[in-house]
């Protein structure tokens, strides 16, 4: 029984870390038809700046280092979106291609300034103990873990539907065009949805840390994670991102125990399923 | 309304499209013969194209059949519709534009043959092709740009173009979208000759949104407003009727 | 091509043994293996305009089913690579319904993904794979019972795959098909009605551009003797991609020269930096940002530029 409770939090706590990594990849991909294969790069960066910071202060607030991470991440984010893919608005295929290439670069850069060994990454000391409920004992970090991700959806959530920008963002994922007719400033919206989604997935590699460790290799890890859970959830649908981080959660966390040979297998099966059958995923409004 | 007999080139019976909440085609139905030239017209957004688009076979009706000379083509995609003896024309241009003009025309021919298939012997080595072609070309006195890519030619010579790949087919039945749109004066007339000049063994539907200048091709006439059939019948008869100056001069 | 390049071109390339060493001659064979991956891939890319990243799939599988055949179930090399081809062959077939579900970024996103199964299975089944280890100690055909081990008589006999393989791709795209595909490319609404099939067209396409992917994995298994999981992963389709897009998609000698140039790269950069990944990716951002229809169409431009001036 015990068994299946600690996998089942496990479960959460990745679809948590998935949902701030693929809420940014769903985001971009819906307004911006751009499939940024650097988001594995800007969550493991994210990772990276989390470990070397919490190794070396192991009283720095988690919360704040993955604020200051994000914030970095959508720098670099910027900077790349505004320098490389703002000159290729005609060209997606390339769009695609350099952010390969960016990709590339990242995990390299990293495997010079951290070399190539597994980073573990410390849980901030005020979550260590682990919490009794139910009976049963829980790791703290990881029911925080699932908190965050709920959190986030929150305020993503209320950003999209309740503000100006929110709906500005809405509009150009339906109909990019009409957007631009009654006069959205679209590619500024992009830098920042390109940002903000780089900086979600920066802040959620601080946070993945404990339970993921800084290595290289991460962002090839994550990346066709966040692809699964966007073509399951639906492109450009938060709520698909959502809900599609959990089941991807559950699956992953299940097939790697149960079936440790398949999992990947088990991972691709349902993203594979759906584009044949719903293209379009759970709840998005774009089709793959 | 529609008899259910096979004299017919192209019957529409009940079409019904509609996009989410918003209907665009309305029980629409129609009745062809084989030879006659029918225009359809309507204002911006009467769903004339929509119409077109089911008809090739690039949307599907909510609801209602298609009949192509007796046979039942509504569920058929737009590449066996070809081969019953359907051909198209666009709004906008698809034509291949870094292609020469002759390429653009046997790849028509190209379409309907057995020979599409051969991964083997080189385009060049059909040989009747390429005469079949380049006689496309000059039954629309373009053959003297034969060998010039279609990025070169001129808008209206762009339009003879699209003509000659659809004809070369021999199609049957041809829908021709929006021809004479965005010609000069000069060009128009040369379109509307070659439009004139085709033989009675193809039907001809047309769609253009500016009456004056398609009337005199047309012998019937549909006017489509809001995605339903207002009028329809004799050219004479729709243009005299009240109902047709209602739809473009309001009530 | 111009008999009067292809002439002394075609004498370098046979008599290269003679006066190369071997290091040289072993990274012409490379040259050659990346070259037919590269121009199996512009079969989808540049001909087809269906941009892959999974392409590696068909390189890796065919290279695995002939390194396990061969050293665990004892097969012959030449029925290893029937099986191997055919597998690999029907494997594309697969792939091929799947992917053509979708078409652009649906498409690369779903080549990406299929790869990314197998590259991990390759990983995690070590029973069979024997994981990251890969599988070592394989040997080399000997066709006709000649011995491929020394590196000029694999050169040539890479280099006699490499002009058929070539050959047939040059037939295949003037081909009344090969033309249909082209049609598909640039305008599929407008052949779907003229009578054309898309995508029947691109499936066989797929397929076809699975097979010589397969052959460049026998070709690469061979060469190497050895096979790891690597071989299936993204780096290896992203590195033929670049050769593509590099060389120029549009032609068949696009290919060959982008994916020689990225080898030529990839071999002296790594001897002066370490991080060869980083600069596959800045090149890749050069490439697309500057010169984006590739290099052999730029030069051909400039060829033409040339001459016209010189009249």
């Amino acid at each position: 029984m015990q068994f299946w409770i600690i996998q089942g939090l496990n479960s959460l706590s990745l679809g948590g870390l998935l949902f701030l990594l693929s809420s940014g990849f769903s985001l971009i991909f819906g307004l911006m038809r751009l499939a940024n294969l650097t988001h594995g790069a800007f969550f493991m960066l994210g990772t990276y700046f989390g470990a070397t910071a919490l190794r070396s202060y192991s009283d720095l607030n988690i919360w704040l280092t993955a604020l200051g991470a994000g914030i970095a991440v959508a720098a670099i984010g910027g900077l790349f979106e505004r320098l490389v893919l703002t000159r290729l608005k005609t060209n997606p295929l390339g769009q695609v291609l350099v952010t390969l290439g960016m990709s590339f670069i990242i995990s390299d850069a990293c495997l010079l300034l951290w070399g190539g060994d597994s980073i573990p990454v410390p849980t901030p000391q005020n979550l260590q103990s682990p919490t009794r409920m139910l009976g049963f004992v829980f790791p703290t970090y990881r029911l925080v873990l699932v908190g965050c991700a709920i959190g986030a959806a929150g305020v993503l959530f209320f950003l999209l539907e309740r503000t100006r920008l929110g709906a500005m963002i809405r509009a150009g994922v339906d109909d990019r065009q009409m957007a631009r007719a009654v006069g959205i400033p679209v590619s500024n919206l992009f830098t920042i949805v390109f940002c903000l989604g780089a900086g979600i997935a920066g802040a959620g590699g601080v946070l993945g840390g404990p339970i993921l460790s800084a290595y290289p290799g991460l962002d090839a890890d994550m990346l066709p994670l966040a692809l699964i859970v966007v073509i399951l959830g639906g492109i450009g649908s938060l709520l698909g991102a959502f809900i599609g981080s959990f089941i991807i959660g559950f699956i992953y966390t299940f097939g790697t125990a149960l079936f440790p040979e398949l999992a990947y297998v088990i991972l691709f099966l349902p993203m594979i399923f759906v584009i044949a059958f719903r293209p379009q995923g759970l709840f998005g409004r774009v089709s793959a | 309304m529609t008899p259910l007999t096979s004299d017919y080139a192209l019957e529409v019976v009940n079409l019904k499209k509609a996009f989410g909440g918003l209907t665009v085609t309305h029980n629409v139905s129609l009745a062809i013969r084989p030879g006659e030239r029918r225009l359809i017209i309507g204002p911006n957004g009467a769903g004339k194209t929509t119409l077109f688009n089911q008809i090739s076979g690039d949307m599907r009706p909510n609801a209602g059949a298609i009949r192509l000379f007796g046979t039942d083509i509504t569920q058929f995609t737009p590449y066996k519709r070809a081969h019953f003896g359907l051909s198209r024309t666009y709004q906008i241009i698809t034509l291949f534009t870094g292609d020469t003009l002759e390429h653009n025309v046997t790849l028509g021919l190209l379409g309907l043959r057995p020979s599409r298939w051969q991964m083997w012997r080189s385009l060049s080595y059909y040989g009747d092709l390429a005469t079949e072609a380049r006689r496309t070309l000059d039954a629309v006195g373009l053959l003297h740009l034969a060998e010039h890519p279609v990025s070169d030619i001129a808008y209206g010579e762009k339009r003879r173009v699209e003509l000659a790949v659809a004809l070369a087919q021999k199609p049957r039945l041809l829908l021709l979208d929006e021809p004479l749109a965005g010609l000069s004066d000069t060009e128009r007339s040369q379109v509307k000759s070659l439009i004139a000049s085709i033989p009675r063994q193809t039907t001809v539907i047309m769609i253009e949104h500016d009456m004056d200048t398609a009337l005199d091709l047309a012998e019937t006439v549909t006017l489509l407003n809001y995605g339903r059939v207002i009028v329809d019948g004799d050219r004479d008869a729709v243009i005299a009727d009240q109902r047709t100056r209602e739809v473009y001069l309001g009530p | 091509m111009r008999w009067i390049a292809t002439a002394p071109l075609a004498a370098l390339l046979v008599l290269l043994p003679s006066f190369a060493g071997d290091f040289y001659i072993n990274l012409a064979s490379q040259i050659l293996i990346a070259a037919i991956f590269a121009l199996s891939l512009n079969l989808l890319v540049g001909y087809g305009g269906m941009t892959s990243l999974g392409h590696a799939s068909y390189l890796g599988v065919a290279a695995y089913i002939s390194a396990l055949l061969t050293s665990r179930c004892g097969f012959g090399h030449g029925p290893a690579a029937i099986v191997s081809i055919g597998g690999t062959t029907a494997m594309a077939a697969f792939f091929g319904v799947i992917a053509l579900r979708a078409t652009g970024l649906g498409f690369l996103m779903i080549t990406l993904a299929l790869s990314q199964v197998l590259w991990g299975l390759a990983y995690r089944m070590s029973g069979v794979t024997n994981g990251d280890n890969g599988i070592a100690g394989l040997s080399r055909p000997m066709p006709f019972g000649i011995s491929l081990d020394s590196a000029a008589s694999f050169y040539w006999f890479a280099l006699m795959v490499a002009l058929f393989a070539y050959l047939m791709m040059a037939i295949f795209v003037s081909s009344s098909f090969g033309s249909s595909l082209k049609g598909v490319r640039d305008q599929p609404r407008r052949m779907a009605a003229l009578g054309f099939n898309p995508w029947m067209i691109r499936w066989i396409s797929f397929i076809y551009a699975g097979f010589w992917g397969g052959v460049s994995g026998l070709l690469y298994v061979y060469y190497n003797k050895y096979i790891h999981p690597t071989s299936l992963s993204v780096a290896g389709s992203a590195e033929a991609l670049l050769g593509v897009i590099a060389g120029g998609s549009g032609t068949l000698g696009g290919p060959v020269v982008g994916a020689a140039l990225v080898l030529l790269l990839k071999n002296y950069a790594s001897a002066y930096i370490e991080r060869w990944n980083m600069l596959l990716g800045l090149v890749f951002l050069f490439i697309v940002l500057v010169m984006p229809t590739g290099i052999v169409p730029g030069m051909s431009r400039l060829a033409t530029a040339l001459r016209r001036g010189s009249r």
